[in-house]
This record gives C-alpha cells, structure tokens and sequence, in this order.
C-alpha cells in the first residue's frame, strides 16, 4: 500500500489572462499572468483515494488536468511510478470522471459506442485490436458493473437520468484498464440520494478493481466519506495534508480549521456561530507572504512578510517553533 | 414562534400543459409559516420545491398554472389577484432572495440606484431620505464602507458581498415574509456561512418569516425552526427541524437523511436509496415513493397517503402512525 | 440497483422521429407544411422531368422554328400544336424549358451548397478547436469575404477562372465554374456559425474525456464535435439553398453563367426579357415565377427550421 503511484513535485501553472495585445497595447499595459497552481507536491500512493479539497480559485481542478494531461505543467514535474522523467503513461492508464454528467457524454453516440471508445483508442495503439463481439461483451460487462443492463447500450444518453449518466461516464473510464482515475467533482451535479449510489458505487469499484483516485472536491463530507488523505488547497497553494481522520479530528493549518468549521451539519441544529469573515480573494492579485494572511484569526506580523515553509503536514508559520518564538 | 399565521398554504395544485399533455407538478401542497418562523424547504432537483416558491410570490410563468388550492398571505388570498396588485405585494410585503445574485441585481445600474428605487416604490420616503435608509440597510448586512460601496456597480461586488445586496434589497421594504431559493447555493462554503449566519440574525432581530428552499439539509438543519420535505410534488414530511432530522418518519426523508454523508464520523456505506425520482410524466399511482420504498405495502401502491400526525411531525405514509419506528 | 421505471414498449424509430420536437413543430405550423410541399413538388417534379416533359428543350433537333412565339394554351397557325405555357423563338416548349431550367438552377444550388458547407464547416472546426494563428487567419479571410456582396465575389471567381480555361473548352466547364464561384463565395458564414458551435462543444467534458484517452484532434473534430454543430450548418445550408439559386440566377441574367443552349432558370429570364415589349410575356414570367415561388419556398422552410432547432428564439 505504500509505493507511491504518482509523484507530483513543485508543480506551477500560470494562466494568460491579459488582454488583446492591441487594447494592451493602446493602454501600455503588461502581460498579466494568474497563478493557479503554485509549487505544490505531494504523491499519491497505489490503492488509496487521495483527495484536493478547497474553495473556488484554489487551483484543484488544473491539478487535476495536469495529472491526466489535458493541461501542460508551467514547471514541476507529474510522474508516475514506472513512466521515465517527462513521459506520460501510456494512454488508457489514467482516466478521468467528470462533474457535469450532461455534458461529459456526447449527446450523439449510443451509449456502447461510448464505453467503447477508450477501448478502441488505447487497444488500437498497444498492437492488439479487439473484434466487434469482444468489445460488445466487454461493453454489457462493464455496464452491470456499474449497475446498468446491458440492453441499455443501444441507447443515446439523453435516455438516461442524471445518475445512471455517471455510471455510464465511470464505465467509459473502466473501459480502457485505468490503474488511475481522476474524479473531478464527480457527485457535485447530483442530487443527495443519487449522490450516495455513485460514492457507493466508487467505492466498491475502488476496492474491487485496486484502482488508485485522486478525488477532486469542495464537498468536505464527501471528501470525509471517500478518501485516505486530503490535501487542502487555498488560492494555488496546498495548506495541508493529512491523513484523513487525523485532518477531521486536529486540523492544523487555519484555513482548515476555518473550512471545516463553515460546513453545515446535520448533527448541530440551530446553532449559531461567528463565521469567519472575508472571501476568497482574486487569485490575479494574491495576498503577499501566505495568502490566507488577510482572514486569518492567528496572523502573525511574519505572515503578511514571508511566504510559510510546507513542513509536517502544513504550512503555516504558526507551526513553525522559530517563528512563532520570534514573535 | 406560536404566533400568527404569515402565510397560508393550503391544497396547492399546479399543472403544466404540454402537448403530450398535462403534468401535475404540484399537487396538494399544504403548509403555514408563523409569525418569525424560518420554514425549510428540501427535496431533490424537480420535487417542487423552487415551484412552490415560484408559486407564492405569483411568478408561474406559462405554460404552469394554477389550478387548484389557494395561497393566502396575513389572511388575505394572494394567489388570484391581478398581476398589478401582485406586483405591489411582491418587495412590499414579500421579499425575493435568489441563488445567482447576480441575475437578481441589474447590472448597469449602481446598487444605491437599485435599493433607492425599491425604497420609494413602496414606503412614502423623499430621494435623500431613501437614501439614508438604503446606507442604513447595507451597513445591516455587513457591507464595510457603505457610503462608498452605495455608488458602485455590482460587478465590483464579490459573490458574497452580492449577496448580502440582496438581502438587503429584499428586506428593504420590511415585508413579513422572505422566499429565499438556495440562496447560499452560488457560494463557497466560508461566505455561506457568513450569509446564512446574517440571515438568521436579521429575520430574528425583524421579526421576518422565512421560506428557505435548498437541497442541502445541513443550511436547514442550521437555519430553521421547521422543515418540509418534498418528493414528486408533493410534501411527504413536515414537522420541526430536529424532529425530522433525528426521526425521520417517511422512509424518503429516512433514506435522504442516511445518504448525507456526515463530518463527524465516517461510516462503510451510505443509506442509499434505489433508483431516481420519476419524471413528471411518469409518477405512479398510489404513494409516487412506493417503487423506490424499501418497506412498502401493497396498499402503497394503490391509495396515496395523506399527511397524518407522526410522532411531532406529519408524514405522508401508511405506515408513519402505526409504527413509531420503523427499524431502517 | 434499476433506475428510474422505464416504460415497457420501446417506440418504434419512426414513432421517435415523429413525436420529436422538430417533427411536432412541422406538424402545427401551416407555413412548413405547404412550403414543404411545394419545394418537393418542384424538386421532384424538376429531376423526374425526362419521364413526362414533352420535349428535351436541351437538344436542337427536337426544336421546330415554326413551333416559335405560341401563346400559352393557344393553337400555333403553322403546325396545329399546343404549349401549355407557349413558346420562345426557337420554337422550344416553355414548359419543358422551365422543368429543366428548374433542373439545371437546382443542380447548381445543392452543389455549391454542399461545397461551401464542407469547406466552410472544416474551416470552422479548424478554426474553433485549434484556435491561435490557424483561427486569427481562417477568420480574418472570412471577415474580408463577408464584407463584399457574394454576387460580386462569385463574379470575380468566375472572371478569373474564365481568363484561364481556353475557350473551346469553356461551355462544358461552365457549370462546374458557376458550382465552383458560388460555393466558394458562401463558405465564410458556414465557418463562422460552425466556429461558433465548436468553441462552445470543445469545453465540454465529453471533448475533454476523448483527450484523456488520446484521441487525435482531427478524429476529434469529425468524430465528436461534427455531430453537435451539423444543427446550425442544416438551418444555414437550407437557407443557402436558396439564395445560391437567386445567385445563379443573377450571374445567368447578368450572361455569365450558363449559355442559353443548356438554359437555367436565370439564362430562360434573361432570354425572356428581350420578348417583354413585344407581347409576349409567357417567354419571361414564367420562369420568372417559377423562380421566386422556388426560392420562396425553400427560404420559408429554412426560416421554420431555424425556429425549430433554436426553441430559444420562439
């Protein structure tokens, strides 16, 4: 359980987000760049579910098209275990689920068509093309394993609800033998109860087929229900990571604290708090020092100044004993 | 919380006529809200529960109708009256939070602008004293600097400061009843915190009834006195808001509330109910759960069940008042 | 773990097609319907013209110079025929003249229609998925096209391409020129709705979950986006249609476009009007109408199909 699958270290990347260079011309302006994701490393190991949570801005999903390649690293490396230095892995091995079920399949292939795509592609690459009927059988198989009939696939997928989309969109990610998959908000478009079959459903397939998930949320609870460790990220910046019962019970950086603190719970019924106050600022012009400075209940003067050393799970000067010594 | 009836709901029926024709979006849906009261409203997308809103504050747009029950407000029946009267009731006596703050608030007009005029249409106030109520009203909600932020625009606004504007427009004209459609939904879970935590505060403080539509039962397990859940256009329960949560008497609401999956412990497997809320066009006979109900009885899928009395709360199941608890 | 409870008869794909949206808004619109019909009478009535037209108007042998200048439905004093609708100087049958000027104005349009449409819909694709220099170049081109009339572009086509093929071979090539010079003056609306399209479908995840695996742009382009953006293409190609005979027909008027030995429906106008003021009108009006009912027809069905594709709109 414990050799990592996929290194990612000091991975970057900057987004353009400039203005015609006509118009930045006229008004003398420079480039503008935004950094969504800023120098974040962490590895994932086989077998486990590690999970990204954070607000809007936090830069979780480019990681996550980084790590399945739909998006180039600005710099850092993403590698995975048995792929040499600046390669991907071969096609078909990491997959994707996405958030949006209606939009994730298109609405013009039948239903088989789609399972099968990946198996094509990535079979047609590694020499050994399957024939029509094979692939028909593989299709009906993958389709009871996520809980469809097999007489479904001559269907288009407006056909469908939007949970049985899901499962259709995880069965076209089986379909090419991943070892990895990535989900991207997989649940977030899905009402509670259709939301509950899918993260059961994952977690069956997880434990079934040995497969390792980088899951991407905003959902604590769900994060909570699905995942080994959890990295908290904040404006580009992983904050935490830590196992997940460990993170739930002391958190340690204050952004996690604050996060965990904001959800909703069933088990507290009319109770009143004191929110945190303040938003997420814009991640074109972030904070100096550590971003979260600004809303943060402990900022120390340092805070606004340097920028805090990922060290023992978090970072943040107030874990530091120097810092917090000095003050 | 006791106290007077705000409004009134009672038998509530609304049909869409399509060419394959008629759909029975809402049908019979009955409940009050108190004087002050914060009533949830939960079910999952298409249960009826944003059409129950739309319903109150007269904005069913065609092909929906009305066609049976009626809505009363302080006593006096709203859901018939001419689109003019309505209008002057609407802001007045009923305020209107949406999910997308940004759909709510013009955006060429300065916000100031917006809460002037929402002001003086409905209370006797000269310009300038508009306006020192409208700097009143967003120094209320929280907005730093309001005799600055007065004149901005509301893309200089932050989600959440949007937010808060429209809370403010809502409450400008001091109306007895709030309809808030997932108001907190747009939002990160930080600034969510802070809206509904201001929401609470002002209704309380004003003394203002709240309908609070969401899909997500820990802002109402936070935020309100009552809840109703909602299910094929219907409400299947309803009683106070711990009561539900606790002990859940329709098996619906049993399998929505074991299907969150929870901060504080982590269980193997969720609650999962089977299957998906059927389409308008395809809602069964009897009780609409039956199909999906894990302890249904012939019965269930013949007669349709009322809501009866439940322990606190009312039920709409054969078997809520035979058994207490229903092992789940 | 079934879903939600599906209806037990699945339809047939007939009974599909029939209840779909598109097929029950031709059904309640009138307009549609007699539009439909009538573009399909003359179509069909056009290709299947060799089976009952009572004369090849194409072929000088089967003309009689004595058969010429016969009013409609009146009996000629030489050779004791009738014409239904007359006839011209040449003694042509005005009638067959219109079927298989309707022919030839027909062919013209659907091919320039189905060339612009292919080069205009892979420009756009191109432009749209590629994006950068590829799409700052394919737009800009299709900018500058859209600001001159098409008439005056298909013109300058057609006057190049005359100056290089030699003559004796010019009246054979004609109409794949005038195939050519249409199409290639209507491609910058296909590429820009299909632009359009296609920046919308490509962030997609359904696009996206076809990267992820590796697929190939161009399979991309043709495979998965193609499909969703053929709406909009079907709304403009019909439309197209339409104007794309007017524009042959204009360029046949103007005597640019086919001779009057293989007569279109603009080459029968042109002729036509030198008989205006000397009495007989026949020899004009009646490919004149049979034009503007032709192109109004498919016009006012491209317009109900835009409605129908784009509930939006309605």
């Amino acid at each position: 359980m414990s050799e990592p699958i996929l290194e990612i270290s000091n991975l970057r990347r900057l987004f353009d987000v400039s203005k015609p260079w006509l118009e930045r011309f006229i008004a003398r302006e420079p480039r503008q760049l935004l950094t969504a994701v800023d120098e974040v490393s962490f590895s994932i190991n086989k077998g486990e579910t590690f999970a990204l949570v954070g607000e809007s801005g936090s830069g979780k999903s480019t990681v996550a098209k980084m790590v399945v390649g739909l998006l180039q690293p600005s710099g850092g490396t993403v590698r995975f275990a048995g792929v040499p230095e600046g390669e991907r892995p071969r096609p078909g091995m990491v997959q994707m689920i996405f958030q949006d079920p209606y939009a994730s399949l298109n609405p013009r292939w039948r239903v088989a068509d789609i399972i099968a795509e990946p198996m094509i592609v990535t079979r047609a690459r590694s020499g050994a093309r399957a024939d029509a009927a094979s692939r028909a059988n593989r299709v009906a198989e993958l389709l009871n394993l996520v809980g469809l009939s097999p007489r479904d696939s001559d269907k288009y997928p407006h056909q469908f609800s939007g949970g049985q989309r899901q499962r259709i969109a995880i069965a076209r990610a089986l379909s090419s033998e991943p070892e990895f998959i990535v989900c991207d908000e997989p649940t977030s478009a899905l009402d509670v109860s259709v939301q509950a079959q899918i993260l059961n459903l994952m977690r069956e397939l997880q434990e079934r087929l040995g497969l390792t998930i980088l899951f991407i949320s905003h959902n604590l609870a769900v994060v909570r229900h699905m995942a080994n460790r959890i990295g908290v990220m904040y404006l580009g910046r992983l904050v935490e990571v830590q196992e997940s019962d460990a993170l739930f019970l002391a958190p340690k950086h204050p952004y996690t604290r604050l996060l965990i603190d904001a959800v909703p719970n069933l088990s507290e019924i009319g109770r009143d708090r004191v929110p945190v106050q303040g938003e997420v600022p814009s991640p074109i012009n972030p904070p100096t020092g550590c971003t979260f400075h600004p809303r943060c209940p402990i900022a120390m003067p340092i805070c606004s100044r340097e920028r805090p050393v990922f060290r023992e799970d978090a970072a943040c000067h107030a874990l530091t004993p120097q810092a917090s010594a000095a003050e | 919380m006791a106290g007077k009836t705000v409004l009134e709901v009672s038998g509530l029926t609304l049909d869409f006529a399509t060419r394959r024709g008629t759909l029975r979006a809402l049908d019979g849906v009955s409940f009050s809200i108190a004087r002050g009261e914060v009533l949830g409203v939960v079910g999952e997308s298409g249960a009826g529960k944003s059409l129950t809103g739309t319903a109150i504050i007269g904005l069913v747009e065609r092909p929906g109708r009305i066609t049976g029950g009626e809505i009363r407000l302080n006593g006096q029946r709203i859901d018939n009256l001419p689109p003019k009267e309505m209008r002057a009731i609407r802001g007045r006596k009923i305020g209107m939070i949406f999910q997308d703050p940004l759909t709510s608030l013009n955006p060429v007009f300065r916000i100031g602008d917006q809460l002037i005029e929402t002001l003086q249409e409905h209370l006797p106030l000269s310009k300038s004293e508009a306006r020192q109520r409208a700097i009143e009203l967003l120094t209320e909600v929280g907005i730093p600097a309001p005799e600055k932020r007065i004149d901005g625009y509301p893309h200089e606004f932050s989600g959440g400061m949007r937010q808060r504007v429209v809370i403010a427009l809502a409450l400008a004209a001091g109306p007895d009843l709030i309809v808030a459609d997932e108001p907190t939904t747009a939002l990160d879970v930080s600034v969510q915190a802070q809206i509904i935590t201001l929401l609470k505060r002002l209704c309380r403080t004003r003394g203002t009834s709240v309908m609070l539509i969401t899909h997500d039962m820990g802002v109402i397990a936070e935020t309100a006195d009552r809840v109703a859940v909602m299910y094929a256009g219907r409400i299947v329960e309803i009683g106070p808001v711990a009561e539900v949560i606790r002990h859940p008497r329709h098996p619906y609401a049993r399998g929505l509330m074991g299907a969150i999956p929870a901060l504080d412990t982590r269980v193997k497997r969720l609650t999962q109910i089977s299957g998906a809320m059927p389409r308008l066009d395809a809602i069964p006979k009897g009780c609409a759960f039956q199909p999906r109900c894990p302890i249904a009885i012939p019965r269930c899928a013949t007669d349709r069940p009322e809501l009866v009395q439940a322990g606190a709360s009312r039920a709409a199941c054969w078997l809520a008042s035979s058994e207490a608890e229903v092992p789940a | 773990m079934a879903d939600v409870p599906r209806n037990s008869a699945e339809p047939s794909r007939f009974q599909r097609i029939w209840e779909s949206d598109v097929m029950w808004s031709f059904r309640h619109s009138p307009v549609a319907i007699v539009s439909a019909i009538v573009s399909l009478v003359m179509i069909f009535g056009a290709i299947l013209a060799p089976l009952y037209a009572p004369q090849d108007p194409f072929n000088p042998a089967s003309l009689n110079l004595m058969d010429g200048l016969t009013a409609p439905g009146k009996v000629n004093e030489f050779t004791g025929k009738t014409f239904l609708l007359g006839s011209d100087s040449q003694g042509r049958d005005m009638f067959s003249a219109v079927l298989y000027g309707t022919q030839v104005s027909l062919l013209v349009g659907a091919a320039s229609v189905l060339f612009s449409a292919v080069i205009g819909v892979f420009l756009g694709l191109m432009a749209g998925y590629i994006g950068g220099k590829t799409e700052a170049v394919i737009m800009r081109v299709a900018d500058v096209q859209l600001s001159f009339p098409a008439i005056l572009i298909a013109l300058l086509i057609f006057g190049v391409a005359r100056g290089i093929i030699p003559p004796s071979q010019q009246e054979d090539a004609t109409l794949i020129l005038l195939i050519l010079a249409i199409g290639l003056s209507n491609w910058a609306q296909y590429a820009r709705t299909v632009r359009g399209s296609t920046l919308v479908e490509k962030n997609k995840e359904y696009v996206q979950a076809a990267r992820v695996i590796g697929r190939s742009p161009l399979l991309i382009m043709l495979k998965h986006i193609l499909p969703n953006v053929m709406g909009p293409v079907t709304v403009i190609a019909t439309i197209n249609l339409a104007l794309a005979i007017i524009e042959e027909a204009t360029l046949s008027f103007l005597g640019v476009g086919m001779p009057p030995t293989q007569p279109s429906l603009g080459t029968l106008i042109r002729v036509g009007q030198q008989f205006l003021f000397s009495g007989e009108w026949w020899i004009l009006l009646f490919p004149a109408l049979t034009l503007v009912i032709l192109a109004l027809a498919i016009n006012l069905l491209g317009d109900w199909l835009r409605d129908a594709l784009n509930p939006r709109l309605r």
